[in-house]
């Protein structure tokens, strides 16, 4: 029995990180570009640990937790600013809203 | 065994991403963005990151998705709970799957508990809690700022405007 190289971790990872882009490209509801973007956080973190894993230590896991401190911060105020929009304008679609747009 | 483990968990993590991505309901997507978390809290469990697995599943799955459906929920009116009721087949599954549910518990309780123990690996639980108050204790401190700042921002966010 062996041990599942790091490579195929990475390798998913990857593929998991494309289906967030792929969600923020082709999605237009606010709520699951925020989700697909929490989607790709979470594939880069899966990267980091199987390097981590890879080079011993924890390291890799460390920055981790970094990330996941600053996914909570940032879905906390994200979720405030879509439901804020929300509040002044009944419909929510992404493409809607050019107010920040220059 | 590991190799099994792992390629089951990857082919539902892709699958439930894009379910994420393919379903039109958002609550929907969320239900399978959390299968998606516990997919990859799984993949930690494998790559022996115990803290990280267990910190996904209660900050990931458990806070911040609850955030994600309550703002779901406010922002897209679902249909009131009236007529008939779609599932009225599915929930007569419910009790039977609860009582098998609860035996499980039960058993889980009251069975032998503790495995063999667990050689303290590199990169153990042990090697992050030095790592993080020793080398990262800075970041650490920062980021109890960082948070701070969101809890002002967000209440700041949604309270409501005395005078428009």
């Amino acid at each position: 029995m062996t041990a599942v190289p790091p490579a195929y971790y990475v390798g998913l990872s990857a593929i998991l990180f494309t289906i967030g882009v792929v969600g923020v490209l082709v999605r237009r509801n606010p709520l699951v570009i925020f989700m697909s973007i929490e989607l790709m956080l979470n594939a880069a973190n899966l990267a980091f640990v199987a390097f981590g894993r890879a080079h011993g230590g924890a390291h890799g896991q460390i920055i981790v937790f970094f990330v996941m401190t600053v996914a909570a911060a940032e879905v906390a105020v994200g979720l405030a600013i879509i439901v804020a929009i929300f509040r002044a304008r009944i419909r929510i679609n992404v493409d809607d809203l050019a107010l920040m747009r220059w | 065994m590991e190799w099994l483990v792992f390629v089951v968990v990857a082919v539902a993590a892709i699958g439930t991403a894009l379910g994420l991505v393919i379903r039109p309901n958002p609550l929907h997507g969320a239900l399978f963005l959390v299968g998606n978390l516990f997919c990859v809290a799984v993949l930690y469990l494998l790559l022996r990151a115990e803290f990280l697995a267990l910190a996904q599943i209660i900050v990931y799955a458990g806070a911040i998705m609850v955030l994600f459906i309550f703002a779901i929920m406010l922002l897209i009116p679902g249909r009131a709970e009236a007529g008939p009721d779609p599932l009225a087949r599915a929930r007569r599954l419910a009790l039977p799957l609860a009582a098998v549910f609860g035996i499980a518990v039960i058993l889980a309780a009251t069975g032998r508990t503790g495995g063999p123990a667990v050689a303290a690996s590199e990169g153990g639980i042990g090697a992050v809690g030095r790592l993080l108050f020793t080398d990262y204790l800075f970041p650490f401190e920062v980021t109890s700022l960082l948070l701070l700042a969101a809890l002002v921002g967000a209440l700041t966010l949604a309270k409501r405007r005395v005078n428009p």
